[in-house]
């Protein structure tokens, strides 16, 4: 079984507003998948579904080749670290760390104990005067003591600063180095993203806009820019993501798995942060306007 | 889990502990003094006339302590509020569920401990309590006219109000999941219960015995009447619940006005044929009922709290995330 996270159709409703409608991707095993899209996306809905904290009111979800929040078993193969790395204040970190050992039987409890030495954290300290990177670094090693197959973090480094969002990412990276797990983060930033996804899935309004591995879709796509021309133009292996036009010249982003040899362009590749916003302009384009239309620039 | 259960209610528990623990303090060494009172004064007295002011003037004795009686009517309400309300409530409000409800345990074995553990606490700290204060306050409630005037405080109901309000206080948390407006609706569940209750189920657990006799005086018997109108017997049933005692004549008419103010009945002599001639209407119940009363009322409380349990158990399931 190659895939740690497949739905179909997935949605779910909250009163009369649907917060995931519609979604369908895959996550293969083994990889550091970075869950892109604006606020409103979907994520949260889609991470929470995964673990099963909440159920779906239409379509189908599997992790791990069950069912979500099935049983005891089940919760114990997925590893989850909320919004915000909720922990409880008035508990201290090796209170926590006892939490872990009585609620999970695959607890690994030496892991857990080295971690907080290595973050230089004093066990006796409550959760509610640590840092809000010191918290998130507890919530990560909570998730991760409990060996899990699939972790899931959800903006785990959003309301962090550029320092601890680095130490935090730096922490998983050597988790995701030591132990075969399949990591799941999200975020609505894809520079948080970039130095640790070997996978990328970009959500908009509930549907994949774009998935696959980072090289890949880095080296399929290209920037050109050139004298200005009619993207319709474009052979049709090359599809067209993004234009802009000034009066003179044209600049595009499109995907092209064959390589542009048309001297005419100034091919520069892509940054992952480009591909993103590409798609999810593409995405906001199409919602707001059915037919394509040209941006032009003065 | 019964171990993490336990280090979230620790320090709860030490907090009602320590209150209990004061509690027996202040009962245990007053209560031995009441005893001695009631040996001395009320249990020696001879005459009816010397035992009615022995009764006042030890009625009247460590009054502050004999006030706290409401304890065992408040606890319940500060279990309810504060240990059953916020146990799902500020979970939900700071995010930790979403920590405890992705370890390796389902949510409803989480709940179900949860449940049991401090429920259990509760009944068993508004047992003590009642406890108490029901021994503490047994030489007094001995030389009382009825006990069912302090029915709430004695016994073993305060057992059942505390399940119940524990239970009232999880499910109102687990729907609200916020915690301030979910104290307050247990608080106001609480207490509207228990007031339909006391008020309008409890005199009628048991169908009240109408009686129709010959007026005997008894010791400690009085007559009552305010604004002219028909005149009420006070103090002839003791121990008994009495909801209405008065009196009508021959013909069946209800006696009032200045009936003893009259004739044969403002003589020393003529009292006795003045009254011979009444009937006493009497409604109430029985002293003997009074523990069956306890236990039906504890039973009714113990039911709404298993209610209000699986209605948790029920949203839990229901109101994911």
């Amino acid at each position: 079984m190659t895939t740690a996270l497949e739905t179909n159709e997935l949605g779910k409703q909250y009163g009369r507003r649907w917060a995931l409608h519609d979604c369908t991707l895959t996550i293969p095993k083994g990889k550091v998948v970075g869950l892109v899209g604006p606020n409103g996306a979907g994520k949260t809905t889609l991470l929470h579904l995964a673990v099963g904290l909440i159920t779906p009111t239409s379509g189908t979800i599997r992790v791990l080749g069950g069912r979500p929040g099935d049983g005891p078993s089940k919760l114990a193969q997925m590893g989850f670290v909320a919004q915000a790395t909720p922990t409880y204040a008035g508990l201290s970190i090796s209170n926590h760390l006892r939490m872990g050992a009585w609620l999970n039987p695959t607890w690994d409890g030496d892991l857990a104990r080295r971690r907080i030495e290595q973050l230089g954290l004093d066990p006796r300290q409550k959760t509610g005067s640590l840092s809000g990177g010191q918290r998130a670094q507890v919530a990560l090693t909570l998730a991760i003591a409990k060996r899990p197959d699939l972790l899931l973090l959800d903006e785990p480094v959003a309301a962090l600063d550029p320092l601890a969002r680095r130490e935090f990412l730096q922490g998983l990276m050597e988790i995701v180095a030591e132990h075969d797990v399949t990591v799941v983060l999200s975020s609505h930033l894809v520079a948080d993203l970039e130095r640790v996804c070997d996978y990328l899935v970009v959500l908009v309004t509930s549907h994949v806009q774009l998935a696959g591995d980072v090289d890949k879709l880095l080296a399929s796509h290209h920037r050109l820019s050139g004298l200005r021309r009619d993207p319709r133009s474009l052979p049709a292996s090359q599809h067209v993501i993004e234009e802009s036009h000034t009066d003179r010249q044209s600049t595009l982003l499109v995907r092209s798995d064959a390589p542009i040899l048309d001297p005419a362009w100034t091919v520069t590749p892509v940054t992952l942060d480009d591909l993103v916003l590409a798609y999810m302009g593409q995405a906001r384009d199409a919602e707001r306007a059915p037919q394509p239309r040209m941006s032009v620039i003065r | 889990m019964i171990r993490f259960a336990w280090l979230q209610f620790r320090l709860q528990a030490a907090v009602a502990l320590g209150a209990l623990a004061l509690l027996a303090v202040m009962l245990g060494f007053t209560g031995p003094h009441v005893v001695h009172l009631y040996d001395t004064t009320v249990a020696t007295c001879a005459t009816h006339a010397k035992c009615s002011s022995a009764i006042t003037a030890f009625q009247s004795s460590f009054h502050l302590l004999q006030d706290l009686g409401i304890l065992v009517i408040v606890v319940p309400a500060l279990i309810g509020i504060f240990w059953g309300a916020p146990l799902v409530a500020r979970e939900s409000e700071t995010g930790t569920n979403l920590l405890v409800w992705t370890q390796s345990i389902t949510r409803t074995r989480w709940i179900a401990t949860k449940l049991c553990l401090v429920g259990l606490a509760s009944m068993a700290v508004a047992g003590l309590c009642s406890l108490a204060i029901t021994w503490w306050s047994s030489p007094f409630d001995r030389v009382g006219a009825t006990q069912f005037p302090a029915f709430s405080q004695r016994g073993v109901v305060p057992i059942g109000y505390a399940a119940f309000a524990f239970a009232l206080g999880v499910a109102t948390g687990v729907l609200i999941r916020r915690t301030l407006p979910a104290m307050a609706a247990t608080l106001v569940g609480f207490v509207a219960v228990r007031v339909v209750v006391t008020l309008w189920v409890r005199p009628n657990l048991e169908t009240k015995i109408h009686t129709i006799a010959a007026l005997h005086m008894t010791p400690g018997m009085g007559f009552d009447q305010s604004n002219n109108g028909p005149i009420s017997v006070v103090g002839g049933h003791p121990g008994d619940w009495v909801f209405s005692d008065h009196l009508i004549d021959k013909s069946g008419h209800a006696v009032g006005g200045n009936f003893f103010n009259q004739g044969a009945c403002l003589t020393n002599r003529g009292f006795a044929a003045c009254v011979g001639k009444l009937r006493e209407v009497l409604v109430y119940q029985p002293a003997n009922r009074y523990w069956v009363f306890q236990w039906y009322e504890t039973a009714i409380f113990l039911v709404l709290a298993l209610i209000f349990g699986a209605l948790t158990f029920w949203w839990m399931r229901r109101r994911t995330s």
